[in-house]
């Protein structure tokens, strides 16, 4: 068993807000990642795909296919938007690195032999998910 | 308790992705761009990973200027400025593909390890592109 690993990024707004609770709660939890109109990041999201060496191609995964879904599935969806704006499907959902990473794996899970996700808010704030099998 | 540690190694090398049992015009659909007869180059990175438990004398894993020594050896004067598939014997018939780069790399280092033992090779193509191999 080999890991083949793929990077790319996107840039996409978002604001930590949690709906259930009052003003001062969230901004005393999320401090100015509870800025009302919100903030972005360049986000990198890395995914690791696991597979067999193919004696005949040296390859162990198919990297178009893995270009084209995160294209799809996340460039082209989340690129230069705003998480928390922009997608009525996610409307009440905390925009945190947590719930990323599992929104991101459900995105491409069912397109590749997905083995760990991670998502880097920053150069500094990073988050893997190995999916719930783990 | 068991600690990674894990040593970071740079080299350059060119390889050419073509398997001659393919007819050329297969060779090209499959490898695409990898496939050009006169081959291509790329800075590797390597993350070379071990594992073991902390020795209570010294405070480490295993001595950093022996594994340093180590991947010189097997890395750096194996690949470091050459033609992977000219100059290194393995990849005579073996593409040197990344996942093929990898386990070879974990192949000449397994064993060679005192007090700990090999975790993870991490091969980056380019900041992008990477594969890791944890053995079988």
């Amino acid at each position: 068993m080999i890991y083949f690993g793929r990077r790319v990024s996107f840039s996409m707004g978002h604001r930590l807000h949690n709906h259930a609770l009052s003003d001062a709660e969230n901004r005393a939890i999320y401090g100015k990642c509870n800025n009302p109109n919100g903030h972005g990041h360049q986000y990198t999201l890395e995914v690791l795909v696991a597979g067999e060496v193919d004696p005949k191609t040296g390859f162990s995964a198919n990297l178009p296919l893995m270009d084209e879904i995160l294209r799809r599935e996340i460039v082209e969806r989340f690129d230069h938007y705003d998480f928390n704006a922009d997608f009525p499907e996610y409307a009440g959902v905390i925009s945190s690195g947590e719930n990323l990473a599992r929104i991101f794996w459900d995105l491409i899970a069912p397109h590749l032999p997905l083995a760990r996700l991670r998502v880097e808010e920053t150069e500094k704030n990073a988050f893997e998910y190995f999916g719930e099998n783990r | 308790m068991s600690v990674v540690l894990t040593r970071k190694v740079h080299f350059c090398a060119s390889h050419r992705y073509h398997n001659p049992e393919f007819s050329d015009e297969e060779n090209r659909r499959i490898f695409g761009k990898c496939n050009h007869p006169n081959g291509h180059g790329h800075n590797y990175l390597c993350e070379v990973s071990v594992i073991g438990d902390v020795d209570p004398a010294t405070g480490m894993v295993i001595d950093l200027k022996k594994l340093s020594v180590l991947l010189d050896a097997v890395i750096m004067e194996r690949y470091d400025h050459k033609n992977l598939n000219l100059d290194v014997p393995e990849f005579a018939k073996t593409i040197p593909t990344s996942e093929n780069i990898a386990i070879d790399i974990w192949r000449h280092l397994e064993g060679r390890l005192e007090g700990c033992r090999l975790h993870r090779i991490r091969l980056y193509e380019d900041p992008t592109l990477f594969v890791e191999y944890l053995g079988e």
